[in-house]
């Protein structure tokens, strides 16, 4: 399935959010959900609803972390 | 919400102040971006005892990361911002991002006019502001030094207002210490001074025109020794404060004999 993730087409196999997120930080080498926020198509989404949001074809998703800042 | 500065507590020595009913205890908010390694940023922010940090948030890349700031800053109290952002828009996505990331409702809103000053787009970051006071956010704005704007900002809710000192990173002090002081005195809400501070004397005359605190990213991590300058500015805002606490003398033109004139030696 066709996605768009952090603005780059990406092709896909996730159910959920959830799943997505898990597929995503293994290829980044992010260890753990904290520090990490999801948009789906542009609505920000709750962490504990990760697992309960389906990822749809042509979905826009933002998968953004904290980092240093000032 | 009441987000009144608390009075110094003389029996006490306490002089701690408080951000939407957060107690402080440290002055200086110290920023995590640019030092030469994590490592030295984790000690840096040991050695300037702040207890707030800022962070920015930013789309996961496939380049990795390196350590996980959150997970090294561990016990801190983030403040997310939205340093970048160019539209009330773009400002609230990131916050509400931010506000997911790290579990805080505190934000800094950064909406900027342009990538060459840095320069508060004023009009889209009222806008910004409101709506995330609306929506629940603890917001503290980076602005201008314009009494006029630090009140309708805290007219309109926010926690805290964040005047300039002078353009972000250029390391030029106060530039305009009058206004400082003006928003200081009229100000309900607690300022912190951010931007412009470049070493420990910029960040004594802020606190002594009488900031509530100020917020530190550059002159700490590019300086030499970033530990060193944390610490420096750890004990400048110290001063700062004591010293506008305990009333300096009037300026004047001619001296003034600090020793006894009665029983002189001599003729």
């Amino acid at each position: 399935m066709k996605l768009f993730i952090n603005g780059e087409p990406r092709e896909r196999d996730a159910e959920t959010v959830d799943a997505l997120f898990r597929q995503e930080a293994e290829e980044t080498g992010i260890e753990s959900p904290q520090g990490v926020a999801i948009a789906l198509n542009g609505r920000v989404l709750r962490r504990r609803d990760w697992d309960e949001t389906p990822v749809n074809e042509g979905d826009r998703i933002e998968i953004v972390r904290a980092m240093q800042g000032g | 919400m009441d987000h009144t500065v608390t009075p110094l507590r003389p029996e006490t020595g306490d002089d701690s102040f408080t951000i939407a009913g957060v107690n402080l205890s440290s002055r200086l908010f110290i920023g995590t971006a640019g030092y030469p390694t994590q490592a030295i940023m984790r000690d840096a922010v040991a050695a300037s005892g702040a207890e707030v940090v800022t962070a920015s948030i930013r789309r996961v890349s496939l380049q990795g990361h390196g350590s996980d700031t959150v997970t090294l800053l561990k016990g801190k109290r983030f403040l997310p911002n939205t340093a970048g952002c160019e539209t009330a828009r773009d400002a609230i996505m990131t916050a509400e991002l931010a506000r997911e990331a790290l579990d805080t409702n505190w934000i800094k809103v950064e909406v900027i006019g342009d990538r060459e000053t840095l320069y508060p787009d004023v009009t889209e970051l009222i806008e910004a502001c409101r709506h995330l006071v609306d929506d629940g956010f603890v917001v503290l704005p980076y602005c201008n030094d314009d009494p006029i704007i630090c009140q309708r900002l805290e007219d309109l809710g926010c926690a805290a207002v964040m005047p300039m000192g002078s353009l972000i990173g250029s390391g030029m002090g106060v530039a305009n210490p009058a206004n400082l002081e003006l928003i200081c005195r009229r100000a309900k809400v607690p300022v912190v001074v951010d931007a412009g501070i470049g070493t420990a004397s910029d960040a004594v005359i802020a606190m002594e025109l009488g900031a509530s605190a100020c917020l530190i990213n550059t002159a700490v991590a590019k300086a030499d020794d970033p530990v060193r300058m944390a610490r420096a500015m750890g004990r400048a805002v110290e001063a700062g404060r004591d010293a506008y606490l305990a009333g300096r003398i009037p300026r004047r033109g001619r001296a003034e004999p600090s020793s006894p004139q009665l029983g002189l030696v001599g003729s």
